[in-house]
C-alpha cells in the first residue's frame, strides 16, 4: 500500500509541477494587463523595458545607453534579416516587440493587415525634425504610423582594382566566365531585390505583375546563378572585404561599413537604375499601452538631431532627418554612395506590395533557387 | 483512496501516465493536428490562413519542381547514411574492441566536439572550405600542389561533407552499444570451425550489429533529410533541399498551407520508411537467430 501512496503522490506532483510550470508564462501578462488599462492614459507609466526588432548591425548600441540614462526604460534588441521574416513571426502570433523597423513595402502591407497601432503624435514632436519628403511618403502620408528611420538604396558593391566599375547589371545577369568576379559574386537572399534588379536589367517595371516579364526575369536570374559563390543577405560585406568574393548585390550603407577593413570596396548603381528605399520605426498593433508609450518616446529620442547623427555615423545610411544632417560632415553629406546625386536619384525606384502576384514571385524564386547551377 | 485504485489497477496505471500524456498531448499531438489542418486552408496574401477547405497545397507537393526537391533531398540523406555508415562502422568496432577503461575516454572524446553549437560548427566549416580564402585551397595553393582553388563550397559536395561531419556520432553511438554487446565466444566459435575471417563478419559480427546499424541508419538518415542549415549555409544557398522549402514557405513565401503540407507529406514519407525499414530488418534477425 505505501508503494502506491508514494507512486501516486509522485504522479500528482509531477501534475502540479507541469501545471505551474505552464502557469507563470500567462499569469503576469493578465496581472499587469487588467488594472492599468482602466487607467486613465494621461496617469499612463511607459514600460520599464521594451524589445527593439531591428535589423543587425543598425543601431550604435550607445544609443540604448543614453535612452535608458535618460528615462530609465532599458531596450533590448532583436534581429531580423528580411521583411518577411518579420513579417512572418508578427504573424505567427509573436508579441512583446515594442518597435520593428520594416521597409516601405512591408509597412504598406502591416497597415493593410491591421498590424500596426496608430502613433499618438503628441509623444513624439521630434517629428518637426524630419526632411519634408519623409513626412508625406507613399506608404504613410503624414507619418499616422510609421517614422522613417534611415534610408538607402540597393545596388553593387566591388574590389576596385581588381573589377572594374560595373556600369550595367549585365555584369550580373550575363556572367562572362573570363570576368575576375565570375564564381566570386553574391546576390541578396531576397526574392523582391532580386527580382528588382533582374527587372531593372530588362527594362522593366520593379513592381510588374505581368507573368510574361516575369518569367523572363526569372531566366535571368537562373543565368547569373553560374557566376554566383551563394545567395547572401547577412555577410555578403565581411565576404568582399576578406578578399573571398570580389563582387557582391546588396545595400549601400554596408558597403562603406566594410570600408574600414577593407579601403578598396567601392559601390555603384548601375546605369539601368536600381531600388531607392525607407526602413521605418513602427509600433506593431499587439504592444500594451505602456510598451507604446515607451516606444513612442524612443522613437522620440531616435529623431533629435545629436542621436539622428549617432546613427548614420555608426551605419553609414542616409538619414530622413533634416536637423541631424546639420551635424553631418561635408564629406558625409556629398558621398554619392550615401546621398546618390539627382540624376542617379531619378532612376531608382520603390519596391511596391504587389497583392495576389506575391504567390507567383515566390514561386519563381523557389524555381530559381532549385535550378541547377 | 488508494485502496480503491489498489483494486483498480488500470486506472492506476492511467493516473500514472496523465503527466507523461498531457506534456505529450499539449506541446506534440496538438501542434501536429494544427499542421495538418493548416494544410488543408488556402493561403493568406501576406501570411496566415484563411478558412476554406482545399487540396491544392497536396496536389502542388506533386509539382516536379518541388517533387525533384524531394528527390534531391533523399538521394543526399542516402549518401550522407551511407558514408557515415562505411566511417563509423570501423570505428565503432575499435572502440568496442579496446579495454573498458579506454572505451569510456574514446566515447567521451567522439562527443566533446558536439558540446559545441551545431550552427558555429558549421560556419567552422566555411572557414576551412571557402574558395578563396578557406584554409584548405589557401595551403594547397601555397603550397603550389594545385594551380586553381577546388570548388569545396556552396555544391553537394560541400552539403554532404557537413552532414556527414554532424551526424556521424549518431551512427557510431549505436553499433558501439550493439557491438558492446557481442560476445566474444561467438567469434571464437566461428574460427574454432574453420570460418574465415570475411565469413565471420559477415555470418556473425554484421548480423548481430543490425539493430545497431538500422539505429544509427535511422538517426542519421531522418534528420538528414530534413536539413536546412546546412544547404543554406555551406550549399551557399544555391541549391536547395525540402527543409530549405518548407522553411522558405513560412519565413520568406508567406504560404503557411503549402508549408504544413509540405512537412506533412515528408513526416508521413518518413514514418513509412521507418515502419518498412523495422520490419524487414526485425523479420531477418529472426530467421538468423
Amino acid at each position: 500500500m505505501k508503494r502506491k501512496t508514494f507512486w501516486l503522490l509522485t504522479a500528482l506532483a509531477l501534475l502540479a509541477l507541469l501545471l505551474t510550470a505552464c502557469a507563470p508564462a500567462a499569469a503576469p501578462t493578465e496581472e499587469q494587463a487588467a488594472p492599468e488599462e482602466q487607467a486613465a492614459p494621461a496617469g499612463l507609466e511607459p514600460a520599464k523595458e521594451i524589445v527593439f526588432y531591428n535589423w543587425s548591425e543598425y543601431i550604435d548600441p550607445e544609443i540604448y545607453t543614453l535612452f535608458e540614462d535618460e528615462t530609465g526604460i532599458k531596450v533590448v534588441e532583436d534581429n531580423f534579416s528580411s521583411n518577411e521574416e518579420m513579417l512572418a513571426k508578427l504573424q505567427g502570433g509573436a508579441t512583446g516587440y515594442a518597435v520593428i523597423v520594416p521597409s516601405d513595402y512591408t509597412v504598406s502591407i502591416m497597415i493593410e493587415e491591421g498590424m500596426l497601432a496608430e502613433l499618438d503624435q503628441a509623444n513624439i514632436p521630434n517629428l518637426a525634425n524630419l526632411s519634408e519628403q519623409f513626412k508625406n511618403t507613399y506608404y504613410d502620408p503624414g507619418n499616422k504610423y510609421c517614422v522613417p528611420y534611415q534610408w538607402g538604396t540597393t545596388g553593387i558593391g566591388y574590389i576596385d582594382g581588381e573589377v572594374d566599375e560595373p556600369t550595367s547589371w549585365a555584369v550580373l545577369f550575363n556572367p562572362d566566365p573570363n570576368h575576375p568576379a565570375y564564381g566570386r559574386t553574391t546576390m541578396l537572399d531576397d526574392a523582391r531585390e532580386a527580382f528588382a534588379a533582374a527587372l531593372v536589367y530588362l527594362g522593366y517595371d520593379i513592381n510588374t505583375t505581368d507573368e510574361a516579364q516575369l518569367q523572363e526575369a526569372k531566366d535571368v536570374l537562373i543565368q547569373a546563378k553560374a557566376g554566383l559563390a551563394g545567395y547572401d543577405s547577412d555577410t555578403y560585406e565581411d565576404l568582399l572585404a576578406s578578399g573571398e568574393n570580389l563582387m557582391a548585390h546588396g545595400w549601400n550603407g554596408d558597403f562603406l561599413v566594410a570600408q574600414e577593413e577593407n579601403e578598396n570596396i567601392a559601390y555603384t548603381i548601375p546605369e539601368e537604375g536600381g531600388v531607392i528605399w525607407v526602413d521605418n520605426m513602427c509600433i506593431p498593433a499587439s504592444a500594451t499601452p505602456e510598451e507604446k508609450l515607451a516606444a513612442e518616446m524612443f522613437i522620440d529620442f531616435i529623431l533629435r538631431p545629436d542621436i539622428g547623427a549617432m546613427l548614420s555615423d555608426y551605419n553609414y545610411y542616409a538619414s530622413p532627418n533634416a536637423a541631424a544632417e546639420a551635424n553631418f560632415d561635408a564629406e558625409f553629406l556629398e558621398d554619392p554612395t550615401v546621398y546618390p546625386p539627382a540624376e542617379v536619384l531619378d532612376k531608382l525606384q520603390f519596391i511596391h506590395p504587389v497583392g495576389e502576384a506575391e504567390s507567383l514571385y515566390q514561386r519563381l524564386w523557389d524555381e530559381v533557387k532549385s535550378a541547377a547551377p | 483512496m488508494y485502496r480503491f485504485l489498489g483494486k483498480h489497477t488500470s486506472l492506476r496505471a492511467w493516473l500514472l501516465l496523465l503527466p507523461a500524456a498531457l506534456w505529450l498531448f499539449v506541446f506534440f499531438v496538438a501542434p501536429l493536428f494544427i499542421v495538418l489542418a493548416y494544410s488543408f486552408l488556402e493561403r493568406g496574401t501576406y501570411g496566415g490562413v484563411v478558412w476554406s477547405f482545399t487540396l491544392e497545397n497536396f496536389q502542388r507537393v506533386f509539382d516536379p519542381l518541388y517533387f525533384n526537391t524531394f528527390l534531391r533531398s533523399f538521394y543526399i540523406a542516402g549518401v550522407t547514411t551511407l558514408i557515415t555508415l562505411i566511417l563509423g562502422f570501423p570505428l565503432a568496432g575499435y572502440i568496442a574492441t579496446r579495454p573498458a577503461a579506454r572505451r569510456g575516454t574514446l566515447v567521451l572524446a567522439l562527443m566533446i566536439p558536439f558540446w559545441t553549437n551545431f550552427l558555429i560548427r558549421t560556419y567552422a566549416w566555411l572557414t576551412l572550405l571557402r574558395t578563396n580564402t578557406g584554409l584548405i585551397n589557401v595551403t594547397l595553393l601555397s603550397l603550389g600542389l594545385i594551380k586553381e582553388p577546388l570548388s569545396l563550397f556552396g555544391n553537394d559536395f560541400a552539403i554532404i561533407l557537413g552532414l556527414v561531419y554532424g551526424w556521424l556520432p549518431d551512427m557510431v553511438l549505436p553499433i558501439f552499444a550493439a557491438l558492446d554487446r557481442l560476445d566474444p565466444a561467438l567469434i571464437e566459435a566461428a574460427r574454432d570451425l574453420y570460418a574465415s575471417e570475411t565469413k565471420v563478419f559477415w555470418r556473425v559480427i554484421w548480423p548481430l550489429s543490425l539493430p545497431g546499424v538500422v539505429a544509427g541508419s535511422m538517426l542519421v538518415f531522418i534528420p538528414s533529410l530534413g536539413a536546412f542549415v546546412t544547404p543554406a549555409i555551406l550549399g551557399g544557398g544555391k541549391s536547395l533541399m525540402i527543409g530549405n522549402i518548407i522553411s522558405n514557405q513560412f519565413l520568406a513565401a508567406h504560404d503557411w498551407p503549402f508549408g504544413s503540407a509540405l512537412s506533412f507529406v515528408m513526416m508521413t514519407v518518413m514514418l513509412a520508411a521507418t515502419l518498412i525499414y523495422f520490419r524487414v530488418t526485425s523479420g531477418k534477425e529472426r530467421r538468423q537467430l
